[in-house]
């Protein structure tokens, strides 16, 4: 049974009580170092910062609504190699978990000497955006704040986290639960595992209960996800499938891969389209124009996209931060969530809900999908 | 000359079964269509999606991967595997409204010579009514 506790954030307020927490976690020694977003000097940007000593805890912000890179890719920069004899904290998005767990799967993350702290996340903005409204003296994350305790709509939110399903940490350690709770008064703590459990307690908190109503905000807020998710479904079919559609979709695509290069999924260390082989002499790309009268150059244009698709679309968490990372604003994200949606339906499959259940395509079961190969 | 249209259709076929399979056929003198252009692979499970794209999109009209009956695999179970990414692709495939009818998977064991001859006639005369790939004319992708 998951434990958990209440902070009261009256007297300090919301933000200056999370980074009470993150103190608390280095200078007991519960975490030897932690990963958390920082407000950067300027202000205009908040980035994932590997802190060791408490005093640089100040610009810490895991609640400003900005996902610059997926915290996944860091993590798995950290420990593919070898992980730590110490213990690293590492405070995340749920979207950023789901990915860690998928990766963990892949052998791209070892989790021995993590704890993962998650946080309920109310969406976030493009990395330009938040940077603009902190040009204008506006804090963002005031914003952000401010319209979800009004239980308003956010406009500016990233399209991914509009329809995000998943605003809720799974498989964390410890997980920072805000929806539905009064942020002016008190946030909850839970601990999910052993790990949780010793930090829980070393930390004394009062045993606390807000789960149930935490619970009851979350399910009425996915419920409202799902609803605008289908909606985007529905419009993204009319809008990509079919072979015109498809093509003019990726119109402006200019095969800067730079989409490959911020999925968190994506994880292979030399991608087969940087590979040697797509090298080829001239003499072949003379065959191929011969062949169509014409041949687009860069070629493999949505080659890329659709191999793409087959081997990461299984394992896609829908953070959008290949949209994002599109310097032509192809609707990468609609396409790759669509798709993924429909392919993990097959196995009835959600990256990052379970670090038992098995990735589908390593796995198999003797009888299934019995009419292909037959029909 | 006979204008009939003749579809070129790309067969990855494992090591094992369909590729043996194809041999049998052609050593006890059964017909089938020359439209296939067989590759042998080691394995059904060997042939990554991004092979039986790349030939859609090059324009070939069909692309079948033949491999050893469920339970068979010499290496246990790759065709399994092969099954899984089957139903992926065809779905990702249908998903964006691309013909995921010019893609096959068949288990043809390597006793099947008749069974390999029969599988290539019926692809074959299946894309002649269907008629050619619509991507065979499409330069800008």
């Amino acid at each position: 049974m998951a434990r958990s506790a209440l902070i009261d954030v009256s007297k300090q307020g919301l933000l200056e009580t999370l980074k009470w927490l993150w103190r608390e976690l280095l200078e007991k020694g519960l975490v030897d170092a932690l990963l958390v977003p920082m407000e950067l000097p300027s202000g205009h940007n908040v980035v994932q910062t590997l802190v060791t000593n408490a005093d640089k805890l100040e610009a810490a912000n895991p609640l400003a609504p900005v996902l610059p890179v997926s915290s996944a890719r860091i993590v798995s920069a950290m420990t593919r190699i070898a992980s730590s004899q110490k213990k690293i904290g590492v405070v995340l998005r749920p979207c950023e978990l789901r990915a860690v767990v998928e990766l963990v799967k892949l052998n791209q993350i070892s989790l021995p000497g993590l704890v993962l702290i998650g946080i309920d996340c109310f969406g976030t903005y493009s990395v330009s955006q938040y940077s603009k409204l902190a040009e204008e003296n506006h804090s963002p994350t005031q914003r952000a704040l401010a319209l979800v305790k009004d239980k308003k709509e956010d406009s500016l939110l990233r399209e991914a986290c509009q329809v995000c399903e998943y605003p809720f940490p799974m498989n964390a350690d410890l997980t920072i639960g805000l929806i539905g709770l009064d942020l002016d008064k008190g946030i909850l703590l839970e601990a999910a595992t052993e790990e949780g459990e010793r930090i829980l307690q070393a930390l004394g908190l009062k045993k606390g209960n807000g789960s149930a109503k935490r619970q009851t905000a979350i399910n009425r807020l996915v419920s409202e996800r799902v609803r605008k998710r289908d909606e985007l479904f529905e419009q993204t079919s009319r809008e990509v499938s079919g072979l015109e559609n498809l093509l003019s979709t990726f119109a402006c695509c200019i095969n800067c891969h730079n989409c490959r290069d911020v999925c968190p999924l994506c994880y292979c260390r030399e991608c087969l389209f940087d590979s040697p082989t797509f090298e080829w002499e001239a003499d072949k790309y003379l065959t191929w124009a011969s062949r169509k009268s014409a041949l687009r150059m860069p070629t493999d244009t949505l080659l890329f996209q659709l191999t793409r698709l087959n081997h990461m679309a299984i394992s896609c968490v829908g953070c959008g931060l290949c949209q994002e990372a599109c310097p032509n604003e192809i609707p990468v994200f609609r396409l790759f969530h669509l798709v993924g949606h429909r392919v993990q339906e097959i196995f009835d499959y959600v990256p990052g809900q379970s670090l038992e259940e098995e990735l589908p395509l390593v796995t198999f079961k003797e009888a299934e999908l019995q009419e292909v190969g037959y029909k | 000359m006979n204008d009939e249209f003749e579809p070129v259709i790309v067969g990855y076929f494992c090591n094992w079964c369909t590729s043996t399979a194809a041999d049998l056929a052609g050593t006890t003198r059964m017909q089938y269509p020359p439209n296939i252009r067989p590759i042998r692979t080691m394995c059904s499970g060997s042939v990554d999606p991004v092979y039986i794209l790349r030939a859609l999109l090059s324009g070939a009209d069909a692309v079948i991967v033949g491999g050893c009956p469920p339970g068979d695999c010499h290496y246990i179970s790759g065709n399994y595997k092969t099954r899984r990414r089957f139903a992926v692709l065809k779905t990702i495939l249908s998903t964006l409204g691309l013909e995921a009818d010019r893609v096959w998977l068949r288990w043809i064991s390597a006793a099947e010579g008749a069974k390999f001859a029969k599988t290539m006639n019926e692809i074959t005369t299946e894309m002649k009514k269907k008629g050619p790939n619509p991507l065979k004319k499409q330069w800008p992708i």
